[in-house]
């Protein structure tokens, strides 16, 4: 009895000795650039964070191949995050106390990002985010950037499309989660803006693998148009549900639907209904003179070299973060500012026509996202590809 | 009192552990670990309450993350809409929680095995949906932001070494709390539940009763961590406090041993550091710590915390015979 209560004791303070250890560990000084990187690589948003994490590897790779930033290389730090918030602020904590880095680029998810603005604020280390929602950057933090283009920018460009094509009452359908509700907000927000009235109001979860009650009750009211507003697979049961209602007004989708994987989940489903999306999708139909086509081409090409299967809009959120953090830390090398988190931070704000996948950046001490609608154009799905729509 | 007797107290490995707890932050001064650890007190505390009610008294409880998610939520939305002071929050939480695990216990602690299981999860699953739909309150999906910084009694808690010895603090009252119940006649009559109902009803224990109280406690458990969780953070999501966090709080009591306090501490900081550690092998991450999960269920069944002690009395044994052995040859 008594062996085994010592034994008990020393099974206690033996683990616990052990953290001490390994905490004790020093950190070493250090001679690059570090770049933090957080990216949901598993988990639910897999489908966006491990495009983005491959991204930033190889852009880091191929930096460092030409030379780094005025000879000093950059090293990505990165963890994976599972779109979870505890764990993304973890991640935050230790990039920023233990691997002492100099800028985050992510997360992948808004949820996320939100979770860890206050640390960000607190800590005063810039980070840019590759998640959706308008409510990273509005109000503007001092640290916080983002360079998806706002679930705004996504609406007014569908808005906009159907102003044009006279639709008065339309029905939306939402995924509750983050995202869904970012964009149902802005849908009823921007809704009179441009003359429309929302007739339906649906929601559905996240995991749900039939959506036919909510379209029903869609079809039973006098809505001229469909939008859809959630990341795979959702989308591609309800395009699904839609045909097999038979439901024949026009269904718009969410820039979240914006991979192949889409198309390829509706089973042809999806075949003439609409989606905003990031140029990268159409970056072959865009005109010779477009100014984002041969950053978009340059991107395409080396990722689906690399990787293989084809490049995508949030691997392109993450091509902007990387390159604007990497350009912000170019300026203040050349105008010879020693480079640390306030300076890159200033310098961030100073960024302006720096042409990245999503559009065209300009940032400002008033707008942390520094992109305009023109960002997206609208997409039609034809013979299981995508088709410009203007 | 002799070393023998010393050593045999329940108190002497806790105060061992609460030295050894107070003390850390002397060694460890970088706030990500300090992070880890804060993560892990918050986990243990919930991982004690559901140990008394599983391991204890032999009820499953696959809903443990709603009462977590409803003491951070009460709390949270409090602060953030009305600036409500956190240690009222704890208050109206605590009472929230009670009344919502008094009436949730009452029916569904009647059941058993699957049924009750089955019963929890339905519960979690509802409090989930909940979390997700008040968003006019809750926030929705997305979140809430704006929950105040912990402040009790005119101390900001703003920082991770300050917030660390807090949750130590609140953890180690549970724990003696815990280790008190466990060693008096009401823990006594808890495992009898565990044994055999009939056997335990026939000898007077009054088993709705303690099956009730026990789920109120290890609710209200649930709820201080929650409540802790929630000034931590400053941000709370529903996404924290889903089905699978009910399923990871149930894996740390198993894998930390069922029916041992300091198994349920033992499983709840080993998976919640063990991620951590695991970023050496990136990509990898998921199946290494799943198969390090299986790996402990085959080979130490009864949980790491005994199963290592097994392993070391068996050591021990094997030595002492060999130089007993030895010994003799000698002779």
């Amino acid at each position: 009895m008594t062996k085994s209560r010592l034994f008990r004791l020393a099974g206690i303070i033996l683990p616990m000795a052990l953290v001490i250890v390994l905490a004790a560990a020093p950190a070493y000084a250090h001679e690059e650039y570090k770049i933090g990187a957080i990216f949901a690589s598993t988990g639910p948003a897999s489908m966006l964070g491990l495009p983005e994490k491959n991204t930033v590897m190889m852009l880091e790779e191929a930096l460092n191949a030409a030379g780094g930033i005025g000879g000093k290389k950059v090293e990505i730090i990165f963890y994976n995050t599972e779109a979870d918030p505890t764990k993304t602020v973890t991640a935050v904590k230790k990039l920023i106390k233990k691997d002492k880095v100099e800028i985050i680029i992510g997360p992948t998810t808004s949820g996320t990002t939100l979770a860890i603005i206050d640390i960000i604020e607190k800590e005063k280390v810039p980070l840019i985010s590759a998640a959706a929602s308008v409510r990273i950057i509005k109000p503007v933090k001092p640290y916080v950037f983002k360079t998806p283009q706002t679930d705004v920018m996504a609406v007014e460009k569908i808005y906009e499309r159907l102003q044009k094509n006279g639709i008065k009452r339309v029905a939306i359908i939402t995924v509750a989660n983050g995202f869904g509700d970012s964009g149902r907000n802005q849908l009823k927000i921007l809704a009179s803006k441009y003359g429309l009235t929302v007739v339906a109001d649906e929601r559905f979860g996240k995991k749900d693998t039939d959506m036919t009650v909510q379209l029903t009750k869609i079809k039973g009211t006098n809505a001229q148009a469909i939008i859809s507003w959630d990341t795979n697979p959702g989308p591609a049961v309800i395009a699904k549900n839609r045909k097999a209602l038979g439901i024949k007004i026009p269904l718009y989708n969410s820039h979240g639907v914006a991979s192949k994987k889409f198309i390829e989940l509706s089973g042809g489903a999806a075949e003439g209904t609409y989606l905003p999306a990031g140029k990268l999708l159409v970056v072959d139909q865009l005109t010779k003179n477009d100014p984002q086509r041969k950053v978009l081409t340059d991107y395409k090409n080396s990722y689906e070299s690399k990787f293989g299967g084809s490049a995508n809009t949030f691997g392109g959120h993450a091509y902007d973060a990387f390159q604007i953090a990497v350009k912000a830390i170019q300026n203040l090398v050349d105008k010879k500012i020693h480079v640390n988190r306030d300076s890159i931070r200033d310098e961030l704000e100073n960024i302006t026509g720096f042409v990245g996948t999503g559009g065209i950046f300009n940032f400002s001490a008033k707008d942390h996202n520094g992109l305009t609608k023109e960002g997206f154009v609208l997409v039609e799905i034809e013979n299981g590809d995508w088709k410009l729509a203007e | 009192m002799t070393f023998r007797s010393l050593l045999r107290s329940p108190y002497t490995g806790f105060i061992f552990f609460a030295v050894l707890l107070l003390l850390i932050p002397l060694a460890v001064t970088n706030e990500y670990y300090l992070n880890v650890l804060i993560i892990i007190g918050i986990n243990s505390i919930i991982v004690m309450g559901l140990d008394l009610l599983m391991g204890y008294t032999g009820q499953i409880s696959l809903g443990h993350a709603a009462f977590y998610g409803i003491g951070a939520y009460i709390s949270g939305v409090l602060s953030a809409k009305w600036g409500v002071p956190p240690l009222m929050g704890l208050l109206l939480a605590l009472v929230g929680v009670s009344i919502i695990a008094f009436t949730v216990g009452n029916p569904t602690l009647r059941l058993h095995g699957h049924y009750l299981a089955m019963a929890t999860l339905g519960f979690g699953i509802i409090v989930f949906i909940f979390f997700q739909e008040l968003d006019f309150l809750t926030g929705g999906p997305s979140g809430l932001v704006g929950i105040e910084a912990m402040t009790l009694f005119g101390i900001t808690f703003d920082s991770d070494r300050s917030y660390y010895y807090l949750v130590s603090i609140v953890m180690l009252i549970i724990l003696l709390l815990s280790i008190n119940l466990v060693n008096s006649r009401v823990g006594r009559a808890l495992r009898a539940i565990h044994g055999s109902e009939i056997a335990a009803n026939v000898l007077g224990v009054k088993i709705s009763r303690y099956k009730n109280g026990i789920f109120v406690i290890s609710a209200l458990y649930a709820a201080v961590a929650g409540w802790l969780y929630a000034h931590y953070i400053t941000f709370i999501s529903p996404s924290s406090f889903g089905f699978m966090f009910s399923i990871k709080l149930v894996t740390m009591v198993v894998i930390g041993s069922l029916g041992s306090l300091w198994g349920a501490i033992f499983g709840a900081a080993l998976l919640t550091s063990l991620p951590e550690f695991l970023t050496v092998v990136e990509d990898y991450e998921t199946v290494a710590f799943g198969i390090i999960l299986m790996s402990v269920m085959i080979f130490m069944p009864r949980g790491l915390l005994r199963g290592i002690e097994d392993l070391v009395i068996k050591i021990f044994a094997r030595i002492s015979d060999r130089s007993e052995v030895q010994e003799k040859i000698n002779e």
